[in-house]
């Protein structure tokens, strides 16, 4: 019976549609992991208070998030050194947030579930974001204005909501004068040392402009001080309030509010509340700069670095992509030498991006970049300009990266073309040029926009060669700014993909970090998967349209 | 390239009807596009090459031979003055030294001979110079004087780099670190016959040799807080050992250990840790019966002793870890020099190097880890009385003793590196045996860097095995059932979503396979191993159920829609599989099945390993192999599979028999472009594996691939350095691997498209 089921072949079918099953499974798995976890991260959690007591010790409070519970088989608990009783078999334990790294040096603890006396959720728990040392979780207890106490007990709260609303518009502009204003002036000066260094070299150092230069900078040294003015009054406004709060221990812990991010207790929130604080987080995170080494606050900067790369990518990567396609396909005869090219495109596709990366820190950065310094900016030696990585060197070796896609997906849209169309343009006379120009590509288009679209979903997801010509963990200024001459191509910048890794791996505080980088992965991964669907997309409506024409 | 088209006949027939502006300008920018795109589609096949091309000029130099080339030749200057015992040439290669053996240091131009300074060392009235030895390396080096009277004089020869009007000024100058009153060494007075020091930072230790004595003497400086001045405390011993016969002492910097050479080829060494009760930790006969030593040096870092004899043989010695676990001195390797005894030896002082000058004056650079001969030249016409290489290895001295010194130029860039310490076992300094190691940089300057491409090639393979060894059976028999039994209803969906998983970062495949899989991987280790077995069991289990179910309900549901109902029992057997995992290894384990790993059969488990990657990169891979395998099945032409049907095959039989045999060279070349990319891959392995340059077989161990190492290292590598070198290397041997796997996956795949459209 069984012999002959298996001599029918179908078993071998059905394992075959396991394998195709399993795939499935986990690439839905893995999506669904990562969204799940990176959803997750801004949905405020309720704070417990554990009353915990461990065998032999002093009993304790502990207030904390819950984050994780791993459930060990007695057996497997007692080979790893717990004591485990008879009866027990398993041993549960909690992996709770506590924050408060400056009290407790640590932001999560292990507790078993068997010493726990009893848990509850009290109201006035708060969950305080700052801007240093990570969360902080306990009792507000008063607030302070000049080392005064103006409220306490139940009315405080209300009143540290205005007050925190108030210190972080003053943040806000000392962010703004620090950035925007000083970043400016500092960015003059630095142009004018060049500039000065620059008229050294040349032996064009006269009084005239030695004297304009130094009047040049008396004037932005004027504006510097009118903001250090600026700036010492409204740091003495931040510095003026803080607020007093109770730790799990029972000890009281003063907090500036000049580091306080935000306030709120989870416990008394209603579903409304949390889904406008959700909703806050999530523009936090995606429009604010990184905080505490990257593990905290948002990811702008590296939206921001990976969108600028794969915008002077694409500007980079279409003109050459497309006339390399329009050579093979329209203008070299098909023979041997068109078969090797397309080998050879086809291997390009296959090398492996690092290789890609080393390729662009040697040639553009070290070659090329070594000689643009030396040719255009002897000023400012012995600082590279050109000759580190930077944005357009990360462009550029991406851009030859996915020029294989490119070429190949708009050879594919030229060859679809029915050859009558451009016999008929022909024929009335066009040239070659022309029939391209006029008819070809523009029907061609949307097999380039595929392409292009291909190409920007692989270079958006690439980390190895980015992390040898021009991405950093954390970059001080954008490479698009308010300063002339607006992009600075010279800068480095983040990446989503290496944020990820850097943040994910080679943070102090991997732990605290975790979630962050599953929402910075949804991200990607969003990104990625819209752009590839788009590509589906027009893929298919392109088929449809030439199905159309043939027929 | 000659497929440009000649200009199409249309065109000329324009040509010849109007000649108005226009046209001509029509047909002008015409021709200024044909050409545009020639040379702008050339411009990019040009770039590919460019890449193969650059990574291999930058490789290159690494295996040049190194040049000499003879600067000047002059007299010995002031002659009059005495004997060379010592040259010594400074940074910049502009001054140089010459200590003779009454005492003096004559500093001279390097380039011309021209005397600078002259200065005498302070010796008081009545006594000679008996012995003299080099402290430390010549830049900013210390010499000693053995007197006749039991003492001893330490001197520094020093020089001062000063830029007046923008340009470099050399001034030389002795000091004496130990003050300018001899020290004194033997309190009986008797004259110092070979003396030895070595001159730390805090500490100093004398060796000196007085008949059949050896002596040793430490001073120590201890800092105290509150006085300038550090308070000097002296420890004095005298080694136990017969010293009748002792030529040559030498100590290493850290003054831990003491090495004395006798004319009969005896080597004692002595461990020093406790200055006040030397011990002797070996005896031993270092050279052929016959021969006799006629030079020898310290490597740089003081590790390796340089033994040059008679024969024309250089062999390296050095302490080593025997199976006992002693410290013991072995012959590491041996540099057959010259045929004539070797006069000097001088060790290079920032690399593995050292020159060699033989009796016929003939000079040698080598490498000792890459064992290669860089240079053979001859420089002297008659026997060498003295040579010194410059601090930068670029220049070399050398002293005949027809009163001439020669100052020859060298360019050595690139000596750490030959075939064979890339990929063969090679015996570094301090290892009980030759192996493969790459270690390429540490923070102190001694360092012997190791360049062994072997592990990490292993590595590479390694984790691409493991990738396709989860990879193939899924995307294989993934690309069988979709394209050839699935309705192509939901092939239409399923294809896409298996290919939009190669979209994925790798990034996050890597963040995810090294901080959520990696632990459920530990935690769960048997269950991973039921799942194996567990979830083909199921689908048997439930096809076989399946086929029994009413043919009713069977009739309602189209073929082809399998995988869809197996999700379910996959996801549940693998539920299943995990759930009993952990009583399985209590029940039969007794503990983790981690933990019996490593008591019973000794493997030891890294949470990152190879398991974590095989399972990450072949998710990763699966795409790539499934889409290509794919479209080779579901291409093959309709008229084979429904005649084999029609003839009463099987549809599995058909499948097997026609199908994938005239697949299989477009399934062939799926895999080699999987594999391709499984080498090739980056991030996955940089995060999901711990990194270490192991050469270990085991699942359950880390390793590190080519790719990773470059990511890891190559920002911080110097620009044009040996390791910079041997990154591109790395990189240009990937590129070679995925160049090969594509191109021959790419020539089979063209064949096969020429194949079916004849078929």
């Amino acid at each position: 019976m069984i012999k002959l089921w298996f001599k029918s072949g179908a078993p071998w079918i059905w394992l075959n549609a396991a394998a195709v099953s399993t795939c499935l499974i986990m690439i839905v798995g893995v999506l669904g992991l990562v969204t799940v976890r990176g959803v997750g991260h801004f949905w405020p959690h309720e704070v417990t208070r554990f009353s915990y007591q461990e065998e032999g010790k002093q009993p304790r409070i502990i207030i904390g998030e819950k984050v994780d519970t791993s459930i060990t088989p007695a057996a497997m608990a007692k080979s790893t050194g717990f004591k485990m009783a008879d009866d027990e078999e398993t041993l549960v334990q909690y992996l709770i947030k506590t924050g408060n790294r400056d009290l407790t040096g640590t932001d999560f603890l292990w507790i078993q579930a068997r010493n726990v006396k009893e848990h509850s959720h009290p109201v006035d728990m708060m969950v305080i974001e700052r801007r240093e040392w990570g969360n902080f979780y306990g009792q507000l207890l008063e607030v302070k204005e000049n080392h005064k106490t103006i409220a306490t007990g139940t009315t405080a709260w209300p009143i540290l909501q205005a007050k925190i609303d108030e210190a972080l518009a003053v943040f806000k502009e000392i962010a703004h004068l620090e950035k925007k204003e000083i970043g400016a002036i500092n960015y003059a000066l630095e142009r004018l040392r060049l500039k000065q260094r620059k008229l050294e070299l040349q032996n064009k150092l006269d009084d005239a402009a030695k004297q304009s230069i130094a009047a040049e900078k008396a004037g932005y040294e004027v504006d510097y001080k009118q903001y250090q003015a600026q700036l010492a009054t409204l740091y003495q406004k931040i510095r003026r309030d803080s607020l007093v709060a109770t730790t799990e221990s029972g000890a009281t812990l003063e907090i500036p509010l000049a580091k306080v991010v935000r306030a709120f207790q989870p416990n008394a929130m209603s579903l409304f509340d949390k889904i406008v604080h959700y909703g806050t987080k999530v523009v936090e995170f995606l429009a604010d700069d990184p905080r505490e080494a990257n593990t905290e606050g948002g990811i702008f900067p590296a939206i921001f670095g990976t969108v600028m790369m794969v915008m002077m990518m694409s500007v980079i990567v279409t003109p050459f992509g497309v006339i390399a396609a329009v050579y093979l396909r329209e203008y070299a005869k098909q023979g041997f030498t068109t078969r090797l090219i397309r080998i050879a495109v086809n291997n390009l596709a296959g090398v492996p991006s690092v290789v890609y990366g080393v390729f662009g820190l040697g040639f553009f950065v070290y070659i090329l970049g070594g000689n643009i310094d030396q040719l255009f900016f002897p000023e400012s030696a012995p600082a590279p300009v050109f000759g580190t990585p930077g944005l357009l060197w990360a462009s550029i070796t991406l851009a030859l990266l996915t020029l294989p896609v490119v070429i190949v997906s708009t050879e594919e849209g030229l060859a679809r073309i029915p050859s009558s169309i451009r016999e008929g343009s022909l024929a009335l006379g066009a040239t070659k040029l022309e029939t391209l120009w006029l008819t070809v590509l523009p029907m061609a288009s949307p097999a380039m926009m595929t392409g292009l679209i291909l190409a920007v979903a692989r270079a958006a997801g690439e980390v190895a060669p980015l992390m040898l010509v021009g991405v950093v963990k954390l970059a001080p200024t954008l490479p698009l700014d308010g300063n002339f001459p607006f992009l600075h191509l010279d800068r480095k910048f983040m990446h989503l993909g290496f944020h990820i890794y850097d943040v994910g791996f080679q943070s102090p505080n991997v732990e605290a970090a975790r979630p962050l980088v599953y929402a910075t992965a949804l991200l990607l991964v969003l990104v990625i998967i819209g752009l590839n669907l788009a590509a589906i997309v027009i893929r298919n409506n392109l088929r449809e349209k030439y199905r159309a024409l043939e027929g | 390239m000659s497929e440009i088209n000649s200009p199409s006949k249309y065109s000329s027939a324009i040509n010849q009807t109007s000649g108005g502006v226009h046209e001509r300008w029509r047909l002008v920018k015409d021709a200024i596009a044909r050409y545009g795109v020639v040379v702008g589609g050339l411009g990019v096949i040009f770039a590919i090459a460019l890449i193969f091309f650059y990574l291999l000029y930058v490789v290159f130099p690494l295996f040049l031979s190194a040049t000499a080339e003879a600067v000047s030749q002059y007299e010995v200057p002031e002659q009059a003055l005495g004997k060379t015992v010592l040259l010594g040439v400074e940074e910049q290669n502009e001054v140089a030294a010459r200590f003779t053996d009454t005492g003096q240091v004559i500093f001279f131009a390097v380039a011309t001979g021209k005397t600078l300074l002259n200065e005498a060392v302070k010796i008081p009235e009545g006594v000679h110079i008996v012995s003299f030895a080099q402290g430390s390396p010549n830049n900013e080096g210390a010499v000693i004087y053995g007197l006749s009277d039991g003492k001893a004089v330490i001197v520094k020869h020093q020089y001062k780099v000063t830029y007046p009007n923008n340009v470099r000024l050399i001034t030389p100058s002795i000091a004496y670190p130990m003050g300018e009153a001899p020290l004194v060494i033997d309190e009986s007075g008797a004259p110092l016959e070979k003396i030895a020091v070595k001159i730390g930072d805090n500490a100093s230790t004398i060796i000196a040799k007085t008949g059949d004595k050896i002596r040793l003497s430490h001073f120590e400086k201890e800092k105290s807080l509150f006085a300038d001045e550090a308070a000097v405390t002296r420890t004095d011993a005298v080694l136990d050992y017969a010293a009748k016969d002792v030529t040559d002492i030498l100590i290493d910097k850290e003054e831990h250990n003491l090495y004395l050479l006798s004319s009969n080829g005896q080597l004692g060494l002595f461990d020093i840790n406790d200055k006040s009760a030397p011990v002797l930790v070996q005896e031993q006969n270092i050279i052929q019966a016959g021969q006799k030593i006629t030079s020898v040096a310290f490597l740089n870092g003081d590790l390796s002793l340089m033994i040059g004899d008679s024969s024309g043989l250089v062999s390296q010695w050095s302490k080593v870890r025997d199976k006992l676990n002693h410290f013991a001195m072995q012959k590491i390797r041996v540099f057959k020099v010259s045929d004539k005894a070797v006069m000097s030896i001088n060790p290079e002082q920032r690399r593995k190097g050292f020159m060699t000058v033989d009796a016929d004056g003939t000079l040698g650079v080598y490498h000792s880890t890459s064992e290669r001969e860089m240079i053979k030249e001859t420089v002297a016409n008659s026997q060498p009385v003295a040579a010194a290489m410059s601090p930068r290895a670029n220049a070399v001295l050398v002293e005949s003793n027809d009163g001439k010194i020669s100052f020859w130029k060298v360019d050595n860039e690139h000596p750490e590196v030959s075939l064979s310490s890339l990929w063969k076992e090679v015996w570094y300094e301090s290892y009980p045996k030759p192996d493969y190691i790459w270690q390429s940089s540490s923070a102190n300057s001694d360092f012997e860097p190791k360049y062994s491409l072997t592990p990490l090639v292993f590595g590479t393979l390694k984790a691409a095995f493991y990738a396709m060894l989860v990879a193939m059976p899924l995307a294989l028999m993934g690309a069988i059932y979709t394209a050839y039994f699935m309705t192509s209803k939901m092939r239409q969906y399923v294809k896409p979503s298996i290919e939009l998983m190669g979209a994925l970062p790798t990034v996050i495949l890597g963040f995810l396979a090294g901080l959520w899989l990696a632990p459920i991987i530990e935690e769960y280790l048997a269950g991973l191993f039921s799942l194996l077995m567990l979830v083909p069991l199921a689908v048997m289990l439930f096809a076989f159920a399946w086929q029994y179910l009413p043919k009713s309900f069977l009739q309602k549901i189209p073929e082809g829609w399998e995988s869809a109902l197996l999700i379910p029992v996959i996801l549940l057997s693998s539920w299943f599989a995990f759930s009993v995992s952990v009583p399985l290894e209590a029940f039969l384990f007794h503990g983790t099945l981690r933990d019996w790993f490593k008591t019973e059969l000794g493997i030891g488990y890294d949470q990152r390993n190879a398991l974590v990657v095989g399972i990450a990169m072949g998710f990763a891979v699966i795409p790539t192999i499934f889409s290509i395998a794919e479209d080779a099945i579901f291409s093959v032409p309709k008229h084979l599979t429904v005649g084999s049907l029609a003839l009463g095959a099987t549809p599995w039989q058909t499948m097997i028999k026609v199908v994938l045999l005239t697949a299989s060279p477009g399934i062939f070349s799926a895999v080699m472009i999987g594999l391709g990319r499984a080498v090739g891959e980056t991030m996955i392995v940089l995060m999901a594996t711990g990194n270490t340059p192991v050469m270990d077989l085991s699942v359950f161990q880390g390793l590190r691939t080519l790719a990773a190492n470059i990511a890891v290292e190559m920002p911080e590598s110097e620009v044009d350095s040996t390791h910079y070198r041997v990154l591109f290397l790395a990189a240009l041997v990937l590129f070679m691997f995925t160049f090969v796997f594509n191109t021959l996956a790419e020539i089979i795949r063209q064949r096969l498209r020429e194949k079916y459209s004849s078929l």
